[in-house]
């Protein structure tokens, strides 16, 4: 079974920390990952810009953007795409594509990565 | 990250949002400083033992206000702490109270605050130490050394600053939107200036005052968090986070001034780069351009070039001339110059600069882009004058050395065709 592991965290406190608290977060983090790949068990793992990047897409006949991340408690986080984008204004694009073809209701949440560490072997 | 860190780092980044909400409460800042500084007090004793709160800000909120109710100045008389089912109670009391700090409220709160220590009347320079002192947290040393003065100095700054402030009757309502706006664009540029107090930094000081720009960077992203459609802010965040990308480029290991062209682009912070793109991508999306948004285009396409000689001069100084209409200043007019004279030569630029001539007679930039253009038409005797003005201009040893280094140059090549 593949699981996925999402983190939350609130991100004051976590644009207060310095560089170097930052990178050591970082390195313990990696040396975890790193035992994970050479088991064979880590797929892609990916650090995302902060909210303040995001911009969500609300689905429907005619989809709405908004500035900001997803604020809604009323649904639920079902799923993920990562996709090459050369601009926002083709993410924007891709998720509308995304968007005619699935459900018509929800929202996608558009948001760059900061880092991605592709998967290390097929889990 | 010890117990200790952790927990300062947590109230570190929710103080602007405490001391926001705690503000309104009190109408009063030295009493609303002194409850954060008790809740804080109370954080050390109560997080390691029950762990974080879900919500730090409303945490701090309460205890804070509560401290005060149970007599904040009464504390040094060794109080009894309240009992700890009062503080792990919190989680439920929390609810309630998170909801009534609400987004909005937060967001008027913090611009309230902001809006206070940027107060119009007071002196840039008063406006920085206080909202480094009462929104950011910094200690007055810590401001001391970032200004380059004494302790006792930036305390008194901050002093009258504070009273000031305290004689201003700054109304607690919740802003109507044109209100709103007026605010959001007198904090945005204060805290341009307080970045710029930070990047302009130049020689021996210049290490102690990256704080500064990651401080107005830090505050830049929570305003961003409340007010996430303003393309303005998107486009002061951007700008500011592309320029601070190079800050380990702009000066070598002897504190010495790199110019661009000669910048080592490997040094330059790509993460800065790539979330400041990101952020300037959406406030385009809203087509309408204003100042900030322009300056950060600019420096985006400074980012994106691979190397200097890939620099895109002709959108830069359309760019420019967009920022002439939008902001008028010689100081524009001179960078437009700038990248004229990779267009269109050194000839036609100084042409442009004599028309600038008597605006910027005073700056220390002027003389040096009018040295380096009269260098580049071989025009040495005319260069070493502009140089020689930018020399008595200069405002740190890096500039000056930066000038000096120049002048050696035009002296060799002298010596050599002589």
């Amino acid at each position: 079974m593949l699981y996925a592991i999402l983190c939350y965290d609130s991100e004051d406190a976590v644009e207060s920390w310095t560089p170097e608290q930052d990178a050591t977060v970082t390195a313990k983090l990696d040396v975890v990952t790193e035992r994970l790949a050479r088991q064979g068990r880590l797929g892609p793992v990916a650090r995302l810009m902060p909210t303040t990047t995001a911009t969500t897409l609300r689905k429907g006949e005619e989809p709405i953007i908004l500035d900001g991340p997803f604020a809604e408690t009323k649904e639920q986080l079902l799923g993920l795409f990562i996709v090459e984008c050369a601009s926002l204004e083709q993410a924007i694009a891709t998720a509308k594509d995304l968007g005619q073809a699935g459900s018509t209701s929800g929202s996608y949440e558009i948001r760059p990565l900061r880092r991605l560490r592709p998967a290390a072997a097929r889990p | 990250m010890s117990a200790v860190a952790w927990i300062d780092v947590a109230v570190r980044g929710a103080r602007p949002q405490a001391m926001g909400a705690l503000l309104r409460h009190f109408r009063d800042l030295d009493l609303a400083e002194e409850a954060f500084q008790e809740a804080c007090l109370r954080a050390l004793k109560s997080w390691p033992k029950n762990g974080p709160p879900r919500d730090t800000v409303a945490w701090l909120v309460f205890v804070g206000r509560n401290a005060a109710l149970d007599g904040v100045r009464s504390r040094r008389r060794e109080r009894e702490l309240p009992g700890e089912e009062a503080l792990s109670d919190l989680s439920d009391a929390e609810s309630p109270l998170a909801e009534q700090l609400d987004e909005a409220g937060y967001r008027d709160d913090l611009l309230r605050l902001l809006f206070m220590c940027c107060h119009p009347e007071l002196p840039a320079t008063q406006q920085i130490a206080l909202a480094l002192r009462i929104v950011c947290g910094l200690t007055v040393p810590e401001i001391a050394r970032a200004f380059l003065v004494t302790d006792v100095a930036m305390e008194q700054r901050i002093t009258r600053a504070k009273n000031r402030v305290a004689a201003e009757q700054i109304p607690f309502e919740t802003p109507g939107a044109p209100e709103r706006e007026e605010r959001l664009a007198a904090v945005a540029a204060v805290l341009y200036l307080l970045f710029n107090e930070g990047y302009s930094a130049t020689g021996g000081g210049a290490h102690v005052r990256v704080p500064l720009c990651d401080e107005a960077i830090r505050l830049a992203r929570l305003l961003l968090r409340l007010f996430p459609g303003e393309p303005e802010m998107l486009g002061l965040t951007a700008l500011m986070l592309l320029q601070h990308s190079r800050s380990k480029a702009r000066l070598d290991a002897h504190g010495a001034i790199v110019l661009l062209e000669d910048q080592d682009r490997d040094l330059w912070d790509r993460g800065r780069i790539e979330e400041g793109l990101a952020l300037l991508d959406k406030a385009l999306r809203h087509a309408r351009p204003e100042a900030y948004q322009v300056q950060a285009a600019i420096a985006a396409l400074h980012a994106r070039a691979p190397c200097f000689e890939d620099t895109d001069w002709a959108e830069i100084e359309q760019l420019y001339a967009a920022l002439e209409r939008l902001q008028p200043s010689p100081v524009v007019s001179l960078n437009r110059a700038v990248a004229v004279a990779k267009l269109r030569g050194p000839a036609t630029a100084l042409v442009m600069l004599d028309a600038l001539a008597r605006d910027l007679g005073g700056y220390f930039y002027f003389f040096g882009v009018r040295g380096a253009l009269l260098v580049d038409l071989g025009r040495s005797d005319e260069a070493r004058e502009a140089f020689d003005r930018a020399l008595a201009l200069a405002k740190s040893p890096a500039e000056a050395a930066h000038i000096r280094l120049q002048i050696d140059r035009l002296t060799r090549k002298k010596e050599a065709e002589g």
